[in-house]
Formats: structure tokens, sequence, C-alpha cells
């Protein structure tokens, strides 16, 4: 079993952006389990969310402490809280940032991946440029990021889950397939 | 079909496929994605039923006692306050023997303001009348709630379906959505005994003095006794049609075992990991999971823990003055045997509080480790460092 866990804003999709992904993490045949951080959200306050995936069916049903992977949907976040708390040794940090996201840990203890996401959204015209719609950019990210799911399963749960403006949605989680950038020699 | 359900919407579905002629609701967290989705489902033709909103949940259950009244199927869902504000008419419909199937999630009530998991809402209610099924997952909620119609029409009486805030209610994960034709076969329309039938007026709900009262509470306690074999019969009917097996009570090794575990909701999920663990470590461990609270099944109870050594039971509610509920229960169950197994009581996870896998190793230690249980509930993972 792995555990994700989801940084973000209320607001921002970071709730829909782990179902998503669970939903797409479904269709490639993998149990699922997501949720919300149990709580009230309000927007622009922080948000968690967290996804488990596993080959069989998942029975744990108490709170993720010790994520494997992280995903941060606004680098703003990073020293505003503490992103990193209990990830395990080895783990990706996906960041949504123009330029390489500064994060302390010691070397070694994970590994870091970054897309532009934002700047993705608003070049297809998702969301507003003040309030763009990152979702999607991050799942295709992510599927770069970690080599799973396949792409396809993405856009199957991208064409699901988006209300409007479907392949947009689909063309955003491309090009940021594509646009990932890897801290040097940790390329998945 | 197979979909990425959350558990709320577990039960909209079932709702839906239920074909529920009336659904009233009031929104509370973390109930409200239940009955939303329901009001989408009418709104969109897929469940054509009458929804009616309303202005607080006392009146959300007095229209769906009106509605039943008139011998249509009806369903409502509350939480915590919610269900506390229904208490005056939760008598009512049992008394009324109306077959109303009710969602209810698991919610703590304030203050301290608290929205996060805890049974004290709906075990509050135990004395009402109403049926009461735990649910694990949002599986377990799908189909308990497409039984929960079924025992309800076949016993007149209500039923509550319950589910854990967030840790079942906000969680989404797989969940097998049966088509409707299967659906149908299962859950036909409701025959109702008796309705208000303007075409053959009649009194119903006079004033009863004390020459008739007892009689008709004693039927409703005859009620609840035939819910409990209605119950088996039903959940028979339900693995034939679906595939899925549920009862009253559930165990997972407790023929061999030294020590069974009790657990209820979405607690026995995280505990069927530990135990197996534990079984691999060889721990001669069981797990009862009990899904009806009410009936009580007191002589499946018997069967099931009464050659136990010892039982540890974990109750996610308090009583009190009195201590954990379903341990009370459960010594009052096993009480009438000769030769009985000492009974553990601890309480966990009240308000939200997370019950981990290690949160439940520990109550199997303490349970392994003390030599005769304490005749006080005991409270496991307080902190030391908080003074109230």
């Amino acid at each position: 079993m792995q555990e994700i866990r989801f940084h973000g804003r209320g607001g921002q999709g970071t709730v829909l952006a782990s179902i998503s992904l669970a939903k797409a993490f479904f269709e490639a045949g993998w149990e699922v389990q997501t949720f919300p951080l149990f709580g009230v959200e309000r927007r622009g306050a922080p948000v968690e969310a967290y996804l488990r995936i596993a080959h069989e069916k998942i029975r744990l049903r108490s709170g993720v402490y010790n994520p494997d992977h992280i995903v941060v949907m606004d680098a703003k976040l990073i020293g505003a809280i503490d992103v990193t708390r209990g990830l395990k040794p080895g783990g990706w940090i996906l960041v949504n940032s123009a330029v390489q996201p500064e994060i302390e840990l010691a070397a070694g203890d994970f590994r870091l991946a970054w897309v532009d996401a934002t700047g993705i959204a608003v070049a297809h015209r998702l969301g507003t440029r003040t309030h763009p719609i990152i979702n999607t950019a991050v799942l295709g990210a992510f599927a770069r990021t970690f080599g799973m799911p396949e792409l396809a399963h993405i856009e199957t749960a991208v064409r699901q889950e988006v209300p409007v403006k479907k392949e947009e949605n689909v063309a955003a989680a491309r090009a940021a397939y594509d646009r990932v950038h890897f801290l040097k020699g940790e390329e998945a | 079909m197979r979909q990425v359900l959350e558990g709320s919407h577990a039960i909209s579905e079932a709702v839906r496929l239920a074909k529920v002629q009336v659904v009233a609701g009031y929104p509370i967290t973390p109930q409200t994605h239940i009955i939303e989705a329901i009001s989408q489902h009418c709104a969109d033709g897929s469940l054509k039923a009458r929804f009616i909103p309303v202005e607080s949940e006392h009146s959300s259950m007095a229209a769906v006692i009106g509605a039943a009244a008139t011998g249509v199927r009806t369903f409502t869902a509350t939480s915590s306050h919610g269900l506390a504000l229904m208490h005056e008419v939760l008598h009512w419909a049992s008394a009324a023997r109306l077959p109303i199937v009710m969602g209810e999630v698991n919610r703590a009530l304030g203050p301290g303001w608290n929205i996060w998991m805890d049974q004290s809402d709906s075990l509050a209610q135990r004395d009402t009348g109403w049926i009461q099924l735990y649910c694990e997952d949002a599986q377990d909620a799908l189909d308990t709630t497409l039984i929960a119609f079924r025992l309800a029409e076949t016993v007149n009486l209500p039923a509550m379906v319950v589910i854990d805030a967030f840790y079942v209610s906000h969680t989404f994960e797989p969940v097998d959505v049966p088509d409707q034709e299967t659906v149908d076969r299962f859950l036909p329309p409701l025959e109702p005994r008796f309705r208000i039938d303007v075409d053959h007026p009649q009194a119903l709900y006079p004033m009863v003095g004390p020459a008739f009262f007892m009689e008709m509470r004693r039927s409703i306690q005859d009620g609840m006794e035939a819910a409990g074999p209605a119950f088996d019969a039903i959940a028979g009917e339900f693995e034939s049609v679906f595939g899925r097996r549920h009862s009253a009570v559930e165990t997972v090794g407790c023929e061999d075992a030294d020590l069974v575990l009790v657990t209820t909701g979405s607690v026995t999920s995280t505990a069927r990991l530990v135990v197996a663990q534990q079984r691999e470590q060889g721990k001669r461990v069981g797990l009862c999971k009990i899904k009806q609270f009410r009936p009580f099944p007191a002589e499946m109870i018997r069967a099931v823990l009464g050659s136990a050594p010892r039982v540890a039971v974990i109750d996610r509610n308090v009583s009190f003055g009195s201590g954990g509920i379903f341990a009370r229960e459960i010594q009052g169950a096993l009480c009438p045997l000769e030769q009985r197994p000492a009974v553990y009581s601890y309480i966990a996870g009240l308000g939200g509080r997370d019950i981990t896998p290690e949160t439940i190793a520990e109550v199997l230690r303490l349970a392994e480790e003390t030599p005769a249980p304490e005749a006080e509930s005991r409270w496991v993972g307080l902190n030391p460092d908080v003074k109230p």
C-alpha cells in the first residue's frame, strides 16, 4: 500500500484532485481510498487530502501520518506549514511551482519534482488568471513523476470528473506531463 | 458496477435504487452529502420522489411520518444535534409502526462544538423503538440501506442505518452499485398493511388509556423481537441475490480465540488488519463485529462469545455514570450464562480522535495484561497533559 498526501488551499480543487487521481488509479486496476482532512474547509486556508492505493482491499481506516509521497498544489505553503511532516525517506515531493522550490530537508531524504501547473492552467484558459484551476495539470505531472497511473487513465478520470472544458483540461494534463522538472539525477 | 463512491453517496444510491417515494431533509455536517445527492436525483428525474425541504430535523421526521402514514416508502437522514432534535418524533415513528428508513451519520454533540465521529448521538436514541444497524464501510452502507427497507417493512418498525462521520461518510472507495433490475428482485414495492385513505376514513393514533397502552407497547417489543430472525432471513436473500453476506454479528477466528475483540462501525475495518497481524504472530485473537444494536442480538452474542475466556470491547461512546454502551449490553447478554467470559470495556476515539492500529493493539495488550477486568470502563488514549 502507498499513501499520498496533498497540500493545497481551500478552493484550489485539492480534494477533487485526490478524488480524480483515485478514480484514475481505480481505472488502472488499483484498490483506492481517498478522503479530505476531516474538518471544515475555508477558501484560501490550507487544506489536505489523502490517497491510499493498494493491490488488495484497503482495510485501514485511520489518518495518514507517514505518507510515501507528497503533492503541494501551492509553493507558498512551503514554510507556512510543514509540508514534509512524516514523509517516508525517499518519497517524492511534487510541487506546483514555476521555479525550483526551496524545501529544507537533508539531501537523499526525498526526491523533488516541480511543474508550473499555474502557468499551464492559465495558458489553457482554465479558471481565471487570478484564480486558475490547476488540479488537472497537477494530475498530468503526477503521472509523469510517479510513472503511474498511465496518462490515459488520468485523461479518463478528468473527462469523468470535470464538469466543463473537458478537452482543455485533458490538454493541460498532457502539457504538464511533458513539463515536469526534476532535481538533477532524480528523474523517475 | 464497481465505482469509486463517497460513503454518503453509497446511501444516496441505495435510496435511489429503493425507489423511495418521499424524502425530507435538512442539512447538517457530516450528513449533508446524503440528502444533497438525493435532492439531485429528484431534480434530474433519476429518482421519482417528492423531495420536501424543511426548516428543521424535527420537521423532517414529522414530514416522513405523515408521508409514511399514507403508505409510501420514505427516507430522511441526519446527524448529531439534528437527531437529538428529532427525539420526540422518533418515538412517534415507531409507536405508529411506520417503516421509515433514516441515514444517521455518527457525530458528537456539543459543547465543545465538535463535528467528528462519536456514537453518542445514535446510542442516545436506543430506547425509541428504532432498529439500529451500524456499517463498516461504503459497501456495507449501501447494502445495509437496501436491507433496512425490507426489514422495516417486514416488521413495521423504523430503521436507522448508521455510518461513521468522515471515516465512512466522507471517504471515497470502490463500491459495487447494483443495477435496478437486481434491486427490484430483492426489494419489491411497499405494500402497506394500513394507510391513511380518504376513501376509507378511519381514526389513527387516538388517546390510549391504561386499559390498552401496555398491550400496544408489548406489540412493539414483539416487533423488535421478530426483527432479529427477520434480519437473518432477509440477509440470506440478499446474499443469494447480490452475493454479499451480512449478519447481525460477524465473527473472524473466534472459535479458538483466547481473546475476542468486539468492534462496531469503521473501527472493525482497521481491527481486521490488527487481528490478522496478531494471528500471524501466533496470538489466538478473534474479532466480533456487531452490526445490529437494536434489536440487540443477545442470543448470537451468547453463542459467539460465551465460550471465549476474554472479551475486549471498544466503545466509541460513553454513557456518563455507567460506561461503554456496547460493553454494558454485552455484559447483560452474557449474564444468563453460568460460565461467562471476562468482559474488558474500553472507551476510545470520542469526538473524532483517531483509532489507529496502535490504539487497537494497545486495547488488546491491556486486556491480555490485566488479570481481571475492572468494574469501570477504561479510557484509552487520554492525554495526561490536557486538563479541562
